[in-house]
């Protein structure tokens, strides 16, 4: 998985705009209001790249709440949940895929 | 050890004040991402997937008991209660919050530790053998060339915005344990025909995307002409460097295209007009830095004293001792490799507790001093040897007592993409998964010294151009692939390992490493041979039949 | 742009003049370096200062020859990150024995005023005014300095030893 921050935008299914929280790197997702959440569910959904770019823009303007910002893919769950769209978001949302030293 | 006076004590205090400022002006909105992100990098400090990682240098590799214990601190207090040791002498925490960034790194300055220049396009921390100091093979302390190098560079006017990061290693012994074949620089510490210590210089080394083995440019650099030399070296290689492309941008891209010839004429050229200079290095001053280190108060002992050879009938502590106890240069003493790689753990991970632990024992038994190696093993380079089956029990309780060091099971990967934001796919788990396929020790043994190397893209953190096998993730249609490469090393022999075929998927892979090693048992000409010796002598081709006749 | 000459803001007394335009007489005047090399003979009866803004990918050694009828030379850092000026500072001042104006132009921002003084610049045109206005802070941030470099500040590596730079480099 290439960077996403380095990938041309193609936008096949649904997305959400993600970045990481400036003070403390979180994982967040852009939110109605021009918001940023932790919580996925909050997350904005778009299915074409124009509203992806558009997102996007509106993102990256302020980047004094998060960084990074990029376009992920999510899936719709039966249930009508969201939940992350590929391996690499999955373990942003849910952490290393192996037990943590402890 | 290296004792800071109270310069570098000025120092560090000054530059955690002027990072508190920096990041206080990039939380108010003074500084953009983009001006602040080499500023932070400079320190250590990286955004991965899920938070911020700060990077901690362990300069030539060497800690005292009581920084160690302050790493352990900052674990606990900072982030999650574990530390990850790398391949290049230093120390990551996963977690950390770039609003507690600056209490972390006053509290690591307090004890002389920091992570300036672990990161950014600058000269980065020197590395060096963990045996330093130690080893009897050494013909030289490199430490002591390796802090006169860390001086020079740190916080340098000149090279603090190079083309691409420059990372410098000491070898000082005919067996290379920092890898010097592939750095930036690689400096070779030996004694010419007449008895004067110096340095062979190689230059345009490294692994990513690009692998080179480095070149040798000058056979013999006297000793104190080093910095001269260097300082040369960057000045054309900060002119001349590649600015247009960041894939192009190191030096071994410019020693590419100019060849070494041409690239060591202009260092050479450069080198007369300044090696008369204010960077001559005087006896006074040389004595002066080596004065700083402090070396354990020895006892007068004897090699192999009873209490060893009583310990010796456990048969237990006979596997650890035959696998993790090395030569030491004085007669009584050892050096003790300390394995991460507990089967089924993530490589190169210590909890805070078990750091606390091998700070005790270092106090305990070792001169209050720890070492890291690039094999992301820690190592007490200085133990009585009739201390040896009290300090294993010790570290056999912290679970730090694995006899794998060397094993296939002792192995090197990044943090792939569990933790990074580069990574193409995962590399801990699939160590994981190999250790625990080759976990019975009598297996592993049999198979002999195995160096397995994994990096989560083509980056290469995980060094795998130059592992006896070595994996590296790709990514095909979104999902994890995997190549793998046989016969590279890392050693004085350095060379870069051949791709064995098609890469697989991430399921297959500690399978088709199975293959391979059935393989080398079957092929090798007695036990004597080690894997990469069958593998020279054969060639990838049986390797590939075999392995992919059974995929 | 502010203008930092020795510590403080200073009014530029330079106009810098493009490739086309006809240069205004009696003003010190800074240049491009095409123009400057293609006028050099002629620019040499020009009775106003002249300034050359020397670009960071062509050797500074080239330089040699004009530096008697030059008043300024400016050095660009197109990104801050971009280090090559840092060198070719370094060069003119201590190799090329260049001792006058120096002056640092480009993507500068406060967190490189120090690397830029201690490599000889010292005129520094900052983007944003309030680094200039923190440029005595950024400087003095550190009291402590490892290697020597073309300031006169005194370097660890004789400081410990009690020696001064023009006395190891003499
Ligand atoms: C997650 C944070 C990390 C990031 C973003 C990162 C990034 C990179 C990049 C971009 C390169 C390629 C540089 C080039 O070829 O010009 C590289 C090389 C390298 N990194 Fe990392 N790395 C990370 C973690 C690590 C770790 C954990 C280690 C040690 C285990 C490490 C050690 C190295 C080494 C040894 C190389 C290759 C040698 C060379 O410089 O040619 N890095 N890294
Ligand atoms: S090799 Fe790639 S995946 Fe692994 S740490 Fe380096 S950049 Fe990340």
């Amino acid at each position: 998985m290439a960077s996403p921050q380095q990938q041309k935008l193609k936008v096949h299914g649904p997305v959400a705009v993600t970045a990481n929280r400036l003070t403390d790197g979180a994982v967040v997702w852009r939110t109605r209001g021009d918001g940023w959440s932790a919580d996925l569910a909050d997350a904005i959904i778009v299915t074409t790249a124009d509203d992806a770019i558009a997102l996007l823009a509106a993102a990256q303007k302020r980047d004094i709440d998060a960084v990074g910002a990029y376009v992920a893919p999510v899936v719709i769950e039966a249930d009508g949940s969201v939940a992350p769209g590929n391996l690499r978001e999955r373990i942003r949302v849910a952490g290393p895929t192996f037990e943590l030293p402890h | 050890m290296y004792a800071y006076d109270e310069f570098d004590r000025a120092f560090l205090a000054e530059r955690v004040a002027d990072f508190r400022d920096q990041v206080a002006r990039r939380l108010s909105g003074a500084l953009n991402e983009d001006e602040f992100k080499p500023l932070r990098l400079m320190n250590g400090v990286y955004l991965q997937l899920h938070a911020y990682m700060l990077r901690i240098a362990i300069p030539y590799g060497t800690l005292s008991a009581h920084q160690l214990r302050r790493m352990a601190h900052v674990a606990r207090t900072y982030d999650r209660g574990y530390g990850h040791f790398t391949t290049r002498q230093n120390i990551q925490f996963n977690w950390i919050k770039l609003e507690e960034l600056p209490e972390a790194m006053a509290a690591l300055g307090e004890v002389g530790v920091h992570g300036i220049q672990t990161s950014g396009n600058c000269i980065r921390n020197v590395t060096t053998d963990q045996w330093a100091g130690a080893t009897p093979e050494e013909c030289d302390d490199p430490r002591i060339w390796a802090e006169i190098l860390r001086q020079y560079s740190t916080l340098h006017p000149e090279f603090t915005y190079l083309p691409r990061k420059f990372k410098i290693a000491i070898a000082a012994s005919p067996h290379d344990r920092a890898a010097i074949k592939v750095h930036d620089v690689g400096l070779r510490l030996h004694r010419n025909a007449a008895g004067e210590l110096g340095f062979e210089v190689l230059v345009g080394g490294g692994l990513g995307r690009t692998p080179f083995v480095g070149k040798s440019i000058r056979a013999f650099l006297p000793a104190r002409e080093l910095l001269s030399y260097i300082e040369a070296i960057m000045r054309v290689y900060n002119q001349y460097g590649r600015r247009d492309n960041i894939y192009k941008a190191r030096i071994k891209i410019l020693v590419h295209e100019i060849g070494a010839e041409a690239f060591a004429k202009a260092v050479e050229a450069e080198w007369e007009a300044i090696r008369e200079g204010a960077l001559h290095l005087s006896d006074e001053m040389i004595a002066e830095i080596r004065g700083r280190f402090i070396y354990p108060a020895y006892e007068t002992l004897e090699d192999r004293p009873a209490e060893l050879v009583e310990a010796l009938k456990d048969e237990r502590f006979a596997t650890w001792f035959a696998n993790s106890v090395h030569a030491h240069k004085v007669p009584g003493y050892s050096i003790v490799t300390i394995s991460l790689k507990p089967v089924g753990a993530p490589p190169g991970d210590a909890t805070a507790d078990q750091m606390d632990v091998i700070a005790d024992l270092a106090d305990a038994y070792g001169f209050h001093e720890v070492r890291v190696g690039h094999e992301q093993n820690l190592c007490l380079p200085n133990i009585a040897q009739k201390d040896l089956p009290a300090l294993w029990a010790a570290l056999d309780a912290a679970g730090l007592a694995t006899p794998n060091v060397n094993h296939i099971s002792d192995i090197i990967a990044c943090p792939g993409l569990d933790y990074c934001a580069l990574a193409n796919a995962r590399a801990i788990p699939v160590a994981q998964e190999i250790a625990k396929r080759f976990a019975d020790l009598d297996r592993s043994r049999g198979i002999g010294r195995l160096h397995v190397n994994i990096s989560g893209c083509i980056n290469a953190c995980g060094h795998h151009h130059v592992g006896h096998i070595g994996i590296l993730g790709v990514e095909k249609n979104g999902q994890e692939f995997y190549q793998i490469t046989l016969g590279g090393r890392a050693d004085e022999q350095a060379q870069l390992g051949t791709l064995l075929g098609p890469a697989v998927p991430y399921e297959q892979v500690p399978g088709l490493i199975e293959d391979v090693v059935d393989t080398y048992m079957e092929l090798r000409a007695g036990p004597q041979e080690l894997f990469i010796d069958t593998v020279a002598r054969l060639g990838v081709e049986p390797f590939k039949e075999r392995v992919y006749a059974a995929h | 742009m502010p203008l930092i000459e020795n510590g403080h803001i200073v009014e530029d007394k330079y106009v810098r003049v493009s490739d086309e335009d006809a240069l205004p007489e009696g003003v010190p005047v800074l240049v491009g370096v095409d123009r400057f090399l293609k006028e050099a003979e002629a620019l040499k009866g020009r009775q106003a200062p002249v300034g050359v803004i020397w670009p960071n990918n062509r050797p500074i050694a080239e330089i040699a020859p004009y530096l008697g009828q030059l008043s300024l030379i400016a050095l660009n850092f197109p990104i801050f990150r971009d280090g090559r000026a840092y060198s070719q500072a370094r060069l003119l001042r201590e190799r090329l024995g260049w001792t006058g104006p120096l002056r640092a132009i480009g993507n500068v921002l406060r967190d490189q005023f120090l690397l830029m003084q201690r490599s000889g610049f010292d005129q520094i045109e900052a983007v944003k005014e309030a680094d200039a206005e923190a440029f005595d802070e950024a400087v003095h941030r550190y009291t402590v300095f490892y290697q020597p470099a073309t300031d006169e500040r005194p370097s660890l590596l004789r400081q410990r030893l009690g020696r001064t730079l023009t006395g190891a480099a003499r």
